[in-house]
């Protein structure tokens, strides 16, 4: 056998192996063993980050010369639904935001309520999973002052929040976040962006702020926050509309 | 002219010598695996917002210095202001069924192979644990063993100008082995390459990748000083992957061009043939 044929074989060989391996890697992605190795990830990413890092570290707060010229907007614009959309037209008079499940005292905020409460205002980015950054001024009410205010029973280990936009399907938008990035001093539900009540297309009247985290966990329309055991009984368990259907991480740190 | 010692060489049987480690070869090829899966699945998270920016943000309002786009009929990349044309191969190509993709890198290149970035985040930031602790401690083993002391320090006598151009000619001239024992071991041109690619543009592939995570940002805030924002370290991040092909490119090339059975052979058991010297 001649040098020649070897290395024309060798590239053959090599170029059909690519190919193969390339569907090769689409059948392992839907492999139920392979999957759950590739998932995995996702808790050792949460592990290391809180391991490594400062549980109270401050997400950078940048100078007003930093904000975006404009902010995007991303997934819903203008919820649907008659009951939204008469709330969007009475500017919100009557929109009550709940707090209940695993608390002492459940309550539905008004807005007036929680605009009047202690405030937080922070120039932060805002960083899509798709990969684009945008930095906005967000003020609101720190969650822990709300948590605070309606007590955690024991057992509570992640705040649910419920959203007034149906993403799709039917089903109206939900996150959650554990206890360490609620009671985070960043972790504001925002009634502000640059120094304007929240516009719709951001998610008036209020959205969540949980600034280590990338976009799809900062929910917006939020109506009632529910705390919770286990992320087992909402949706299908894996704590977020995007979690969900479509395979995105829980931790959304990284 | 043959001389003497040459002769002895072609009628005597090929002399092998011990070229790579256990720690080196076991990394080379956990590397093939992290690398490729790596670079393929960042192509699917690149299409998912196939701009890039310099500086703390960047989004579809702000002026990429790089993009890839589509129009009705074409595809395109777009680098500053100059546009080339890239219809079949970036922005807008076809399918394996024959549909019209209007993505920016098609799916012969990425993982999953249909546009997934949820899937192609999970492959991603897995495989980065491979890539990341498989080079820690190759780099641990390879202080400890001495490969970096041995075989990438450079020496006295390779780094003086005549001897880097003498060893650019020889590449030029497809001429890499060396007589005897000496083939065996890394030029010049090698020594930088590898220690560029190990030292310079994996740590930054690692440190630009962290970059981008908010919860590292907030742990480490000097990475954002250390490269002028997220959109900045995202930019970085892929022009140090395309460096990364490059480097593989020639890497492959090379191995091909200068005995490939030889190069693969001793990248799996170790053992290195020393060439037998042509007369001249």
């Amino acid at each position: 056998m001649s040098p020649i044929l070897t290395r024309r074989r060798l590239i053959g060989s090599a170029a059909l192996g690519a190919g193969g391996l390339l569907a090769g890697c689409d059948r392992l992605g839907e492999n139920e063993g392979f999957r759950k190795i590739l998932f995995a990830a996702d808790e050792m990413n949460r592990h290391a980050q809180r391991l490594l890092t400062d549980r109270d570290a401050l997400a950078r707060e940048f100078p007003a010369e930093n904000l975006s010229p404009v902010f995007r907007s991303n997934g819903t614009q203008y919820p649907a639904g008659p009951d939204y959309q008469a709330h969007a037209a009475a500017g919100f008079a009557t929109w009550r935001l709940a707090v209940d499940g695993l608390v002492q005292r459940p309550v539905a905020f008004s807005l007036a309520e929680i605009r009047s409460m202690p405030r937080r205002t922070q120039i932060t980015r805002h960083d899509c999973v798709e990969g684009w950054s945008a930095i906005g001024q967000w003020t609101g009410v720190p969650l822990r002052r709300i948590l605070d205010h309606v007590g955690l029973r024991d057992g509570a280990r992640y705040l649910v929040f419920h959203c007034a936009d149906d993403s799709g399907g039917g089903v109206t938008y939900y996150e959650s976040i554990d206890l360490i990035d609620a009671f985070h001093p960043q972790t504001i539900l925002a009634w502000a962006l640059n120094n304007a009540a929240l516009p719709i297309r951001n998610g008036a009247p209020l959205r969540l702020r949980v600034e280590r985290h990338l976009g799809y966990k900062h929910a917006k329309y939020v109506r009632r926050i529910e705390a919770v055991a286990s992320l087992s009984g909402i949706g299908a368990g894996k704590g977020g509309f995007w979690e969900d259907r479509a395979g995105y991480e829980w931790y959304a740190g990284i | 002219m043959a001389t003497t010692a040459e002769q002895a060489t072609i009628t005597a049987p090929p002399r092998r010598v011990f070229r790579h480690r256990l720690a080196t070869r076991l990394w080379h090829w956990i590397n093939v695996i992290a690398l490729f899966t790596l670079l393929m699945s960042g192509l699917m998270i690149f299409n998912a917002h196939p701009r890039l920016y310099w500086g703390q943000y960047g989004a579809n309002l702000e002026t990429p210095w790089l993009e890839i786009g589509s129009t009705e009929t074409a595809g395109y990349l777009k680098i500053g202001h100059r546009r080339w044309d890239t219809t079949g191969l970036l922005g807008r190509w076809q399918d394996g069924q024959g549909n019209i993709q209007r993505r920016a890198f098609p799916g012969w290149i990425t993982i999953p192979s249909t546009y997934n970035l949820a899937m192609g985040r999970r492959w991603h930031l897995s495989f980065a644990w491979l890539f990341a602790f498989g080079l820690l401690l190759f780099m641990a083993r390879s202080l400890w063993n001495g490969h970096f002391r041995r075989d990438l320090v450079f020496r006295r006598g390779e780094i003086t100008p005549r001897a880097v151009w003498q060893d650019i000619k020889d590449h030029l001239r497809l001429k890499f082995h060396p007589g005897g024992e000496d083939a065996a071991r890394f030029n010049i041109l090698q020594k930088a390459s590898y220690a560029g690619v190990l030292f310079g543009l994996l740590p930054l592939m690692i440190l630009t990748g962290l970059t981008m995570s908010p919860g590292m940002n907030a742990a480490w805030p000097w990475l954002l000083d250390l490269f002028g924002g997220r959109q900045s370290a995202r930019s970085i991040h892929f022009i140090a992957a395309a460096l990364l092909v490059g480097f593989i490119q020639v890497h492959v090339l090379l191995v091909l061009l200068s005995g490939p059975v030889n190069g693969i052979r001793s990248m799996i058991t170790g053992w290195f043939v020393l060439p037998r010297e042509k007369g001249q």
